[in-house]
């Protein structure tokens, strides 16, 4: 850790004040200033240092004492001795209000390096730490560093570990962590988990060890079943949210939302789509209708309707609702019951769920559409028209998923499909986000999916959109270039052409230039997903522009290394780089020696790197996880996957 | 010991090997780049591309490893050895020290409709020769050979001829698994007909009014009594009386001479098919399934 880089100076105006922000060395001085108008601009005004700046006036301007440095830079941890009376320029109050106010994990990162007075101010006043890779730094480090720690977010597995190309058992296990938090964090309150390996066990632990708990999230993990979510349900006193999503998990039955007890009563959020058991109704009325604080009620498939209607009936106050199975015969009475309950949510602005929705039913949406913000429709499998049909509704809507099914092979190509997106071109102009999954990817039996021509019809009535995920399975050149010239700003583009190296449809071209367009146009590009045939070209065009980019993901493209070294060379802020099927070799990664540790992680499979270049790597690079999983069969010096995290420690250890 | 590898992981085939047949091969230059003769015909011959996987010597003797094309040992992998010379570690080299089988079909990219299933790569051999020659002639995949074909867990289905099995390149597209098997219930649901199954507990029937432009199907079991029923048929055919309908929906009319509205999509026009009868029924009456 640099330590010591000296202290930031104070400007008039915020565009110097921005220096404070950066990590190189800048110097501040906050002159003496009532405490009570400090705090008065830190809660009107959003970043807080910034705002302290401009409120300033430098009337007592005080030098910094040069001996004050010197000994701040020896002393270790001065925080920690109670009788620290040090003259410090501004009272610690202040800083430490300051600090509290300050989320932003890169805000406090860059805090806590101004000099070891702010680094152990920032430490303690630490309450939620975001760990992005979990053997990048041991659970024991990460309680020494921060003592007050109240929630946690720990991410595990490589991402291609949701496409089954990790193997089983790999690692990510909470439970070494668990037992650290036990000790060192009793009064933990939350654990955000993905793609973590997650046991029954440690679901009890977490449910027993942590009397304060209350909330758990859990995304793309495994290892556990339906009896952790009953100790949680049980012992939990003071649980808010369960929030469980796309996790691989054995539902073993329902019963375990009759665990709640009966007193209980401060849920906030309960998600359990995922799930396909059936759970007790009654108590999921019951449940739901102690729980005034309900806002967030995300049922799983095997309620009905009718079900639907009597738990909207209890909780009105609903932000988000995930409904359960759209399809049923309804009563004409029951029908009308069902849009009452959707008018009277007056709050509604998600809306997800809808499994097997009957396009008879849709309209009983279109009372609580208009607040609609978020529409995830990607399990509804709607056809065009009905996704016409209910966008149409939705004039605010911001983010929209969902998957298109066509019925018929006859039905003709690049209409159907594609009608639906231009309904939301015109109907959503407020859009942000966009995810077009292909609903049966794997059938080939029946041409389906959208093409370009949907996309560029959402690209020309929604110039807002900076967040896309598209699957579809014929893509051109020109299609991406109108695209990302009707909508610059994107930050996140995922273009997924579905069949591997797949050319412009209409020129048989590679999709380089599709790829050059994206990165010239979009400055603010930080995540990008590239497919189809490329060439290195693509890549050039990357390193060169794509001068904002943090995560790559590249298959089944490039031509040899120079590709791979383009990308490492140019593109400064990378720190993810995924990259499966690819000609990339040695030279290729050993090219990005000096880059690595700065990245999160580097994730190759089926590559042309040996084994050879890994252990050079290893060797060069001491402080870098190599991580090297071999497939059974092949040959022995092949590497077939390999995965380097940039780690504090100097093995990863399997759990 | 060669051992047909299964790329299916979403379980719905039952088969190691696999009958494909892919239809079309966009005819193209490509051939140009291969360094041999044979697979300059090859690639051009529809015939060629017929794919199929099965036991060495199970094939038809006119068969040639071309581009594209299945192997399944080390006798017809000869032509192959010709690719990519530029590579270190080629392709061929991985397919002959190998016991793997590899599979995947020379597909157009544009012509989805493979009829059976498809894996999607071609040899990275091609590496050098393509790019060298003629990228963008290119019109097959080009693309490196996936690794990530999942093993063959039962052997002794090798011999049992295949119906049709899927089978992909393993985690490609990159959706979750839980979206793939959430998607795979959800179509296959819809895929099953179920119209008059007597399992399902719905007794469908016709109901015609004379002068309707279409029929409509009701099922009896969601009445309890001739009054909802005769309630429930006069609100289905209401908006074929003219002057009688009430509009549920926001910013509608009504009615008016000269258009039938469909009330429950506000539009002008509704789905219509025609059955086993002749009738033209309105599509949504029975339930998809």
């Amino acid at each position: 850790m640099a330590m010591g880089k000296g202290y930031a100076r104070a400007y008039y105006g915020t565009e110097h004040a921005t220096a404070v922000q950066r990590k190189s060395s800048a110097h501040l001085l906050i002159s003496g200033v009532s405490n009570a108008y400090t705090l008065e601009v830190l809660r009107v005004f959003g970043n807080p240092i910034l705002q302290v700046l401009k409120g300033l006036s430098f009337e007592s301007a005080m030098v910094p004492d040069p001996k004050r440095c010197n000994s701040c830079k020896d002393s270790a941890s001065s925080r920690d001795s109670p009788e620290w009376t040090r003259p410090s320029p501004f009272p610690d109050e202040v800083l430490d209000r300051v600090l509290s106010l300050m989320e932003s994990h890169k805000d406090r990162s860059s805090v806590s390096l101004v000099c070891k007075d702010w680094y152990n101010a920032e430490r303690w006043s630490r309450s939620h730490v975001f760990i992005g890779n979990c053997y990048s730094v041991s659970p024991e480090i990460v309680a020494r560093r921060f003592p007050n720690i109240r929630s946690v977010t720990l991410k595990g597995k490589p991402r291609f570990s949701d496409f089954n190309l990790v193997p089983q058992n790999w690692g990510a296990d909470i439970c070494s962590w668990l037992a650290v938090f036990a000790a060192a964090y009793p009064f933990l309150e939350e654990l955000r988990l993905k793609r973590m390996a997650v046991s029954d066990e440690s679901l009890e632990f977490i449910a027993t060890s942590f009397p304060c708990f209350k909330s758990l999230s859990l995304l793309s993990c495994d290892g556990f079943s339906t009896d952790g979510l009953k100790s949680m349900a049980s012992h939990c006193k003071n649980l808010t949210e369960l929030d469980l999503q796309e996790n691989v998990m054995d539902d073993l039955g329902g019963g375990w939302l009759s665990c709640f007890p009966e007193n209980f009563v401060t849920l906030e959020v309960l998600n359990f789509a995922s799930l396909n058991s059936d759970v007790s109704f009654d108590a999921l009325e019951a449940l739901v209708t102690r729980c005034k604080s309900l806002r967030v009620l995300k049922v799983n498939k095997t309620i009905t309707l009718e079900q639907l209607q009597r738990l909207l009936v209890r909780a009105p106050q609903l932000v988000e609702l995930g409904t359960g199975s759209f399809q049923q015969d309804l009563m004409p009475r029951v029908y009308a019951e069902l849009e009452s309950a959707f008018n009277n949510c007056k709050n509604l602005h998600t809306l997800s769920g809808l499994w097997e929705a009957n396009f008879l039913y849709l309209p009983v949406l279109y009372v609580a559409s208009a607040g609609l913000t978020f529409l995830n429709l990607s399990y509804a499998c709607l056809r065009s028209n009905e996704l016409a049909n209910l966008v149409a509704h939705c004039p605010s809507l911001r983010r929209l998923w969902f998957a298109v099914i066509i019925v018929s092979k006859t039905e003709v190509l690049d209409t159907v499909e594609d009608k639906g997106l231009e309904a939301v071109g015109s109907s959503c102009p407020l859009l942000e986000e966009l995810r077009v999954f292909p609903a049966d990817p794997f059938d080939q039996d029946i041409v389906h999916g959208v093409t370009e021509s949907g996309f560029v019809a959402v690209s020309r009535g929604c110039r807002r959109l900076h967040y896309v995920l598209y699957f579809c399975r014929q893509m051109s050149n020109a299609a991406v270039a109108t695209i990302v010239q009707n909508c610059p700003d994107f930050t996140h583009f995922r273009l997924c052409i579905m069949n591997p190296g797949q050319p412009d449809y209409l020129t048989n071209e590679p999709m380089d230039e599709a790829f050059g367009a994206v990165v010239k146009t979009c400055t603010k590009l930080q995540r990008l997903a590239v497919s189809g045939l490329l060439t290195d070209l693509t890549f050039e065009y990357i390193g060169k522009y794509a001068k904002n980019l943090e995560t790559l993901s590249v298959a089944f493209a490039g031509s040899s290394d120079l590709g791979m070294q383009c990308v490492l060379g140019g593109c400064t802020k990378l720190r993810k780089l995924e990259i499966r099927d690819c000609p990339f070799g040695n030279a290729a990664l050993l090219s990005g020696l000096e880059k690595y540790e700065s990245m999160r992680s580097l994730w190759m499979s089926a590559c042309n790197v040996t084994m050879n270049g890994c252990r050079l790597l290893a060797k060069e690079m001491p402080r870098l996880n190599v991580e090297v999983m071999k497939d059974d069969e092949s040959d022995d010096s092949q590497a077939d996957k390999i995965l380097k995290i940039a780690s504090l420690e100097t093995a990863r250890k399997q759990m | 010991m060669s051992v047909p590898l299964e790329h299916d992981y979403i379980g719905l085939s039952e088969a190691s090997s696999m009958e494909r047949s892919s239809d079309k091969i966009s005819s193209s230059s490509s051939s140009s780049t291969l360094s041999t003769e044979e697979e300059k015909n090859n690639v051009l011959n529809l015939k060629e591309t017929e794919l199929r996987l099965g036991l060495p010597g199970s094939e038809s003797p006119e068969r040639k490893a071309g581009f594209g094309v299945s192997l399944y040992g080390t006798d017809s992998l000869g032509p192959l050895k010709n690719f990519g010379s530029g590579a270190k570690r080629g392709f061929s080299d991985a397919i002959n020290g190998s016991s793997d089988k590899w599979v995947f079909s020379a597909n157009g990219g544009y012509e989805v409709d493979l009829g059976k299933g498809t894996v999607l790569f071609s040899p990275r051999g091609g590496n050098g020769g393509l790019e060298k020659n003629n990228t963008q002639q290119c019109n097959l995949p080009r693309v490196p050979p996936s690794k990530h074909v999942e093993k063959q867990t039962s052997p002794a289905n090798e011999h049992a001829s295949a119906p049709a099995a899927k089978a992909q390149v393993v985690g490609w597209p990159p959706i979750r698994s839980f979206r793939k098997n959430a998607m795979a219930t959800n179509v296959s649901k819809n895929s099953d007909t179920v119209e008059g199954n007597p399992g399902s507990g719905c007794l469908y029937v016709k109901v015609s009014m004379d002068g309707a432009p279409y029929l409509r199907k009701v099922d009896l079991k969601n009445y309890c009594n001739y009054a909802e029923l005769s309630s429930a048929l006069e609100k289905m055919f209401s908006c074929f009386t003219l002057g009688q309908c009430t509009s549920g929906l926001p910013g509608q009319e009504g009615l008016t001479e000269s258009r039938l509205m469909d009330l429950l999509h506000g539009s002008e026009y509704v789905q219509t098919y025609e059955d086993k009868d002749g009738d033209w029924m309105l599509v949504g009456d029975v339930p998809w399934e």
